[in-house]
Parts: C-alpha cells; structure tokens; sequence
C-alpha cells in the first residue's frame, strides 16, 4: 500500500507533487495501491476527487466537527491513526514554503507511526525495503536513505504535475472514498480540536507597513549616500 | 530560577550563530541551558560559557550522529524530562523544526513554530510569529507540557554574557524504530566561504538587472566587504547566473538579515515573502517605479553597473 496523508481541505499545489511521486512510482514498477488520505470539513472530498483524477485507487475523507480549531499535535494524531488503519508503506506528503505548521506534521506523523521520516526530497526511489531521496542542502546534495515503512515529503523540483484527461476525472468520481470519524478512528475528542489545543493565540495585529524610506536619484554620489546610511544605521 | 533549555547546533565543531541568539533570547526567560550532540570539547564549552549557558548538558551517543532527526528528539525529550525546563528553544531550519516536532509529541507539549521574538509572559513565553507573508503579527503561548518554540535566525543579536558552565555528559537510549534514516552519501558543493544565507546578517541579492552572470561577481565583493552573503532572485537563478541554492522567496529561502541590499530586483510579492522580515533594506534599480522602493528603507535610482563599484570602493575606503 501507499499513502499519501494531505492536511488542508483542497489539495494544495504542493500535495500534488505528492500526488505525482506516489503515482510515477506505482508507474515505474513499484507494486502498491494508492490511498489518498485527507482531514478536513466536507468540501475536501473535492482534494481527494481531484487527486483520484490524476489516478490512484481509493481515499479516505476524515471528517468529524470536534476537529474544528486542531493544532498540528492533534491533526498529526488523527492523519496516524487514519494510516495505521488503512495499512501502508510509505507516506508521502507535500512540502509547505508558507504554512509553518506542514513542516512539522510529517515529522509528527512519523513520530507516532514509529517510523523514520525523510523529508525535502527533490527525488525518490523505492526498492526492497527502503526509500532514498535527494536532498539539495545548501553546502551538499545528500542521498538519504530510510527503511520502509517511512514518511517522505516531497519539494516542486520533483518534477511536472500531470493534468488528468476528462476520461480521468469521471473514472475518478467512480473510485471508492471512505468517510472515517473520530469514532471510527478511535480517537477522544477532548484530544483533539479547539478543545485539546496545546497552544493558544493570545493577540494579532496587522503589522504597521513598512515607513517609507528615502529615494535618492544617482547623480554619481549614491554609493557615498548609501555608505553614509549605512554608518548612521549602525551595519558599517 | 527554572532553566531554558537551548538545542545547540555546531558545524565542523564551531557553534552556529543560530545557537547563541537562543542563548541570548533563553536568558530573557530563565537560565540557558545547552543541549549538545557529541561530545563538548574546552572550545565549545568556552563559547556556549560565554553566551549564558549555565549548564551543558553534552550526548554523547554515536546514534545521533549517524541518524537523522529521531535520535536527537529522543535526547531532546530525555533531557527535557530530566531536568523540566521552563521552555525547550531550537533553531526553525529543516532539521530543528523536525527534532522540535518530534519532541513536541514524545512530551506531548504545545510547539510554536518559526517564532520571531520569545519573551517572558505570565504563564510562559509570549511567542511573536510572523504570519501571512509578513503582513500580520501573532502571539502566543504553549498551554501543555513544556514550550517547545523554534526560532528564525537573526531574530535578536547574540550578546555575550559570561558564565562558568556546569557540565554533564548525558546517556540517552536510542531504539530501534530512531535508527531508521540516515546519510547514504553526501556531495559537498563547493563552499563559498561567505556565510550561510540563514545566518548572514548582511544578505546581498541581485536579480535581472544585474545583466549578467559575471555582474554577480560585483555583488560577491560588496558581500566580502560587508561580510554577507550574495543571493538572487528566481528571474537570475532561472537564468543560471547564479545557482537555485542562493534564491530568496516564496520557492525559495526565507532571510531575515540586518542589511538586505537588493541590486537589479524588481521586488515582486513572491520575491518579498523571502525577504521581508529584513531589518533594513537597500535597493539599487534603475527604474524610479520598481515596487522593491516601497519597501526599501534607503533607494538608489541608477544603474547598478554603476553604483556598486564605487559603494565597494566607499565601504572599503570606510573600514580603512
Ligand atoms: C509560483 C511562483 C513562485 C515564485 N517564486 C519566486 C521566488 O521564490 N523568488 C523570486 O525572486 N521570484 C519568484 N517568482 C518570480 C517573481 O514573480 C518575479 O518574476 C521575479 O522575482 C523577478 O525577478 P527580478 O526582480 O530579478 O526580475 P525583474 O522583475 O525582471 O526585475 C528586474 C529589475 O531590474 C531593474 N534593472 C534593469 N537593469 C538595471 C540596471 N542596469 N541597474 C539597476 N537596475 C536594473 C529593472 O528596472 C527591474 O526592476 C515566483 C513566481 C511564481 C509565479
Ligand atoms: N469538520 C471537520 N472535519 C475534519 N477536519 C476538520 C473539520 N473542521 C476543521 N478540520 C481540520 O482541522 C484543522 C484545523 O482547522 P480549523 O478548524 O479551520 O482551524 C484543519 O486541518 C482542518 O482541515
């Protein structure tokens, strides 16, 4: 089996590299079903419907109103039962550049499944037993290896995203999907939602725009100007 | 007074930059308390000393560092149980936010992610994120088990404070299901000898109005003088003047430097969510219109060919 555990209600550019990998690798040779897994209010059915269109064999919709308002301990709970209950191999997930919360529930995932997570991959492989990715650092490429069952999240150099045909996306709208609640899941309410939120916002404010600053037009002074700001402002 | 314990990161031995702002921004909340992984050599010690930490606490398990991330969560959370610090503070790049995340479950404590200030506050720190792009600002607490917060970068300057470390060497046992991922190979690039992109107080960044990938080599000696680092917009890096490594915004880093001197960048939103928790800004372009102006806190309208030269030439002339 191979899944892939999606946190937001739609499926996210960023989930359909995921989407993408799972699929090339069933393509490539790899023997495996496909299950989108997903947790959110009803209309993320349309993330998985979308994802089934690109292929795949099932999905799993987790949807329960005591989820409302779950921080990442909570959503990451939930996502591992969900997997443990489907069965699978390995979990592949989308990166997030902007929500801070996605960099932390593959790793929290793995964490409760008790598996290794690879995470950043720019590509992967499957064989016998283990998954290696390729991981561009900043001072290296790095080959990391993790033995399956494993968590691997996956970045945009992955590779191009296909575009399901309309004979897909009505075969997609046929494959079965599956609604789980906490019930279902096992999983105590009180755990999870606004109610077992282990953090809480305590204020927001709109951040005041930035001050405009001084615009000088280049009249063969500039560089002079722009070292005196520079000493007045303490960075020379 | 309850520590604050501070996962300390080193490369080749040295202790990142990163790791001492914690230890600056641990001493607002208790006593600063390090967390090595490996052993803590006098050179360490003297400098995690100097920064506040009152207690070094050193793993020294081989685990840590052939495996990635498991193992160091579990030494992690081992210490936090141990000596129940008044909050855990770990750096918010890849691997810290991962080693944080795991943690956070084994204690099963709140985690604030890529926090931008920590500050005392009645019932635990009172974390400030930057959030949606900068735009608006949150605060918040951790109201189960131990705070785990992870810090960006830069987001307050290291300040010494001298202390003589108690030191500890601890054991932690690592199972089987943490010895699951590890580096198979690794292929140094070569090294620029600047300093990383998220440690870099001085960022120096050019786009498509450098013209060329040898303008770049301008903006590599205005960073040598300044001490920074050089990096690029997409529109340069899809170009190849200078690699996909070094490109800020949305798809790629996030900096949030002293000095952001942006050269030939026209400053469109994608580029400013990687740069805009920047102190200051500079930017040199040749068009009065160029949005980047907005956000810069000095502008130059001329031609960067121009303007840099004679700026390495003042900044050089400057330092004497
Ligand atoms: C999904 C998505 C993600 C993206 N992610 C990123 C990202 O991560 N990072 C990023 O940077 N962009 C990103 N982009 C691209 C972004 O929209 C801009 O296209 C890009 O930032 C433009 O780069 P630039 O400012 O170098 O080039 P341009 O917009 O072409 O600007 C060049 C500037 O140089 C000035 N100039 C020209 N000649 C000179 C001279 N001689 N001296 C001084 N100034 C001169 C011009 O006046 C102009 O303002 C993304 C776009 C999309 C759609
Ligand atoms: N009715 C629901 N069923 C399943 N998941 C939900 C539901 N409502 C919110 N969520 C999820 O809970 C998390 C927090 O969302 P929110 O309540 O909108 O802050 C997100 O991952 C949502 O997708």
């Amino acid at each position: 089996t191979l899944d892939r555990a999606g946190v937001e209600g739609r499926l996210s550019e960023l989930d359909e590299y995921a989407v993408e990998q799972a699929l090339s690798l069933v393509e490539n040779g790899l023997s495996a079903t496909v299950t989108f897994v997903t947790m959110g209010p009803a209309r993320a059915v349309d993330g998985l419907r979308k994802a089934l269109a690109m292929g795949g064999d099932d999905g799993v919709h987790i949807s329960d109103e005591a989820l409302h308002g779950s921080d990442a301990l909570a959503t990451s709970l939930v996502l591992a039962r969900a997997v443990e209950r489907t069965g699978f191999d390995l979990v592949i997930c989308g990166m997030s550049s902007t929500d801070a919360e996605m960099s932390v529930v593959p790793a929290m995932v793995a964490d409760r499944l008790g598996v290794p997570q690879v995470t950043f991959a720019s590509a992967l492989t499957v064989d016998d037993g283990s998954v290696t990715i390729r991981r561009d650092g900043d001072t290296a490429v790095e080959e990391v290896v993790a033995t399956l069952p494993a968590v691997v999240s996956v970045t945009d150099q992955t590779g191009e995203v296909r575009y399901p045909s309309f004979k897909a996306i009505m075969a997609g709208k046929k494959k079965p999907v599956t609604t789980w609640t906490l019930a279902d899941l096992g999983v105590e309410p009180a755990l999870v939602g606004a109610a077992g939120a282990a953090t809480a916002v305590r204020s927001a404010a709109p951040q005041p725009p930035r001050q405009a600053g001084v615009v000088v037009v280049d009249d063969g002074g500039a560089a002079a100007q722009i070292a005196d700001f520079l000493v007045a402002q303490r960075l020379l | 007074m309850s520590g604050v314990l501070v996962l300390v990161e080193t490369v080749n031995g040295t202790v990142r930059k990163a790791s001492l702002e914690l230890l600056t921004l641990a001493r607002r909340l208790g006593e600063p308390a390090a967390l090595v992984c490996g052993p803590a050599d006098e050179a360490l010690l003297k400098v995690l000393g100097e920064y506040g930490a009152t207690h070094v606490y050193a793993v020294e398990n081989p685990d840590l560092e052939e495996f990635l991330v498991a193992p160091k969560a579990e030494a992690l959370a081992a210490v936090v149980r141990r000596t129940a610090p008044a909050a855990v503070l770990v750096t918010a790049d890849h691997e810290g936010t991962e080693v944080a995340a795991r943690a956070a479950v084994r204690l099963d404590s709140g985690i604030i992610t890529d926090a931008v200030d920590v500050v005392a506050g009645e019932g635990g720190p009172l974390v400030t994120q930057s959030v949606f792009a900068g735009s608006w600002a949150t605060q918040s607490q951790v109201v189960r088990g131990t705070p785990v917060i992870t810090v960006r970068p830069n987001a307050v300057p290291p300040e010494a404070a001298p202390v003589e470390p108690v030191v500890e060497t601890v054991t932690v046992d690592v199972g089987a299901g943490d010895r699951g991922s590890r580096i198979a190979q690794r292929t140094p690039k070569t090294g620029t000898g600047r300093p990383d992109l998220a440690d870099a107080s001085v960022v120096v960044a050019g786009g498509r109005g450098m013209g060329s990938a040898e303008a770049f080599a301008l903006l590599e000696r205005l960073a040598d003088s300044l001490g920074g680092a050089v990096a690029a917009s997409r529109a340069a890096t899809d170009l190849g003047w200078y690699d996909h490594d070094f490109q800020i915004g949305q798809t790629g880093k996030t900096v949030a430097p002293q000095l952001y001197l942006a050269s030939g960048i026209s400053g469109a939103v994608q580029h400013r969510a990687g740069m805009r928790g920047s102190r200051t800004v500079v930017a040199i372009n040749k068009d009065p219109k160029a949005p980047m102006f907005r956000f810069a806190d000095f502008g130059v309208v001329g031609d960067a060919h121009a303007v840099l030269p004679a700026l390495i030439d003042e900044v050089e002339r400057r330092k004497g």
